[in-house]
């Protein structure tokens, strides 16, 4: 959209445009094409000889079992958190947004965690889930009698990057469910218990229906997050490891590619990447038209 | 509330508590493992309360860490990615919003398309870039023939060689994400409620478009601003696989990546006490800015994100 007074100036736009289009010209629009055309290529590792193969990198990573698992993988440990992380968000905003008394020191202790980076909460929790010294691996040993080792057990391990992803992101759904129950108006919550429905019945039928499109927008950006942002923690806490049980799709360009140096595979990894990203972004906005509908 | 519920106001704040311990907690015990001496960390289980070795485990972890170097590089880093991206992307803003020229379309499309390219994606090519800004220009020469060209018409042996690599450079860690579609959209926005009079004065009285922005826009933003420094400051110290790419020297490393040569491995001496004081030194400047900065944070991120 173009304002109705505008400025006319021949050079000064393109001037104002500059720094940004520069930047992603060279490290977003360029990288992306290489990425893809890359996709087609299959190199030695020191990029000496490189042929044309068409989409032999895409059949081969596709027939491999590993890439499949690391799909799997993915799938769960995004699903999986974001779900978690979300549920203890608006569980958590539900009843602040209750509370009458202290109410910005609440706000306060439950957002600050938003500022800790994943690798720092990926430290944290290694620590607290330790096989020899954590207090939770020896809480579940003494109360449960379940050895607790993530060094060596592929789904402890995976529960381990699942906890610490989706604890880093509560604050994140705390702020956005405080945002979106804040603007359901005090009337109709009112009305319906003039009615007599209770706060619990209320809570499903008038709250959760009206903050379903924030429900929506924040499923679609914990997978985002889940996706791309855990890199910290995985490479912190596990390194894909024990036997590739946490090794999600992002860790395994960065371990293909960087580490492996299998250049082909890793940048058709991207590409996949970049389709599921696209995926992503289209649903994101699908919810966006949405929202615009209730707030009218 | 709406009525009165003793009963559910209890499970409210019983909920609550629980809910801010489980947030807390971790932190907590962070904190209580950085302050004891290396036999209480390491009994088990450890206990809960404060000890007194706070000083010489932070001390320890500053100097092992190397911190001092490594937090001024995540400062530097995370500074110049905020003022970056508030400048690159308010000056685009402008002018998709305040001037119409032939390729404003393409050019707000392509800032948007940015949103589904994350680094994450484009691992390998990137690092490529950075390792030759020029690589692309380069890389079009030669598509071109230029050389070939340029010795048909002079006759000399040529070759065009250009090379630059960030790699281990300050500009190298914050230039590739100094772009960002967020913020611009967030001033786009901005700007399109801003009244359309305020424009049309500013050209009767016959203030130039540069004079308009700094005199008019720059200061309406100011809150805008605020909120995208607190969101970006995070975002830059927080930054993990851009500079674990790109760093090799140690004098650039960033602090969230040192960090990870602190954790104790298996056959090490459990130092999680010094670990883990390490960790709280290095989340310090971002929680530091949410907490002070909180109502711009909260602000911040609503906005930015839809």
């Amino acid at each position: 959209m173009l304002k109705r007074s505008y400025f006319s100036s021949t050079y000064l736009p393109y001037l104002l445009i500059l720094p940004q289009t520069l930047v992603i010209l060279t490290f977003f629009y360029w990288p992306a094409t290489q990425a893809l055309f890359q996709s087609f290529l299959l190199s030695d590792p020191f990029g000496v000889k490189t042929q044309f193969v068409w989409l032999d990198n895409f059949t081969r990573l596709f027939s491999n079992q590993l890439y499949w698992k690391s799909i799997g993988i993915t799938f769960f440990f995004s699903f999986s958190t974001a779900l978690l992380s979300i549920a203890t968000g608006l569980l958590v905003a539900a009843m602040a947004n209750r509370a009458l008394h202290a109410k910005a020191i609440i706000r306060t202790l439950l957002v600050w965690p938003y500022a800790i980076a994943p690798a720092i909460s990926g430290i944290v929790w290694l620590f607290l889930f330790h096989p020899s010294f954590g207090v939770i691996a020896f809480s579940v040993m003494r109360w449960f009698g379940i050895h607790w080792n993530p060094v060596l057990d592929g789904a402890d391990a995976l529960f381990l990057v699942i906890i610490a992803s989706a604890w880093k992101q509560i604050s994140y759904n705390f702020v956005f469910f405080i945002a979106g129950l804040q603007s359901i108006p005090k009337s109709l919550i009112e009305a319906a218990a003039i009615d007599g429905a209770s706060p619990l019945r209320r809570f499903r039928v008038i709250t959760l229906p009206l903050l379903s499109p924030t429900l929506f927008f924040l499923m679609v950006m914990n997978v985002v997050y889940a996706f791309f942002e855990t890199f910290g923690i995985i490479h912190t806490v596990t390194q894909g490891g024990p036997g590739g049980a946490t090794m999600t799709m992002v860790y395994k360009v960065y371990k293909d590619g960087f580490v492996g140096l299998d250049l082909g595979s890793s940048a058709a990894q991207s590409v996949v990447l970049m389709i599921v990203i696209v995926v992503l972004t289209a649903l994101q906005f699908k919810y966006v038209e949405k929202k615009v509908q209730y707030t009218g | 509330m709406v009525e009165k519920t003793p009963w559910l106001d209890l499970l409210t704040y019983t909920l609550l508590i629980l809910g801010i311990a489980i947030v807390g907690f971790p932190i907590f015990y962070t904190f209580v493992a950085a302050t004891l001496p290396l036999e209480e960390v390491a009994r088990i289980p450890m206990p809960l309360i404060p000890g007194d070795q706070l000083l010489v485990n932070l001390k320890t972890a500053w100097i092992k860490g190397n911190l001092a170097t490594q937090m001024w590089n995540s400062f530097i880093m995370a500074a110049g990615i905020t003022v970056g991206k508030i400048s690159v992307s308010m000056l685009a803003a402008y002018a998709i919003v305040y001037f119409d020229f032939r390729f404003r379309k393409i050019a707000f499309v392509s800032v948007f398309c940015t949103l589904m390219l994350p680094v994450e994606v484009r691992i390998l090519p990137t690092y490529e870039v950075t390792a030759n800004v020029f690589g692309p220009i380069q890389r079009i020469l030669e598509a071109f023939q230029v050389d070939t060209l340029i010795r048909f018409f002079t006759g000399n042996r040529f070759k065009i060689s250009i090379e630059l690599s960030l790699l281990d450079s300050y500009t190298g860690l914050i230039l590739p994400l100094v772009a960002s579609a967020t913020a611009t959209f967030l001033f786009r926005q901005f700007f399109l409620t801003i009244p359309e009079e305020l424009c049309e004065a500013a050209k009767i009285d016959g203030a130039s478009p540069m004079k308009f922005f700094t005199k008019i826009l720059l200061p309406l933003s100011k809150t805008n601003i605020a909120a995208l420094i607190v969101i970006d400051f995070v975002y830059g110290w927080n930054q993990y696989l851009w500079p674990l790419l790109i760093t090799t020297n140690p004098k650039m490393m960033t602090a969230v990546i040192g960090l990870k040569r602190l954790i104790p491995q298996m056959d090490d001496l459990p130092t999680w006490n010094v670990a883990l004081a390490g960790a709280l030194i290095v989340m310090m400047p971002p929680v530091m800015v949410v907490l002070f900065m909180q109502r711009w944070f909260v602000k911040g991120l609503v906005d930015a994100e839809k």
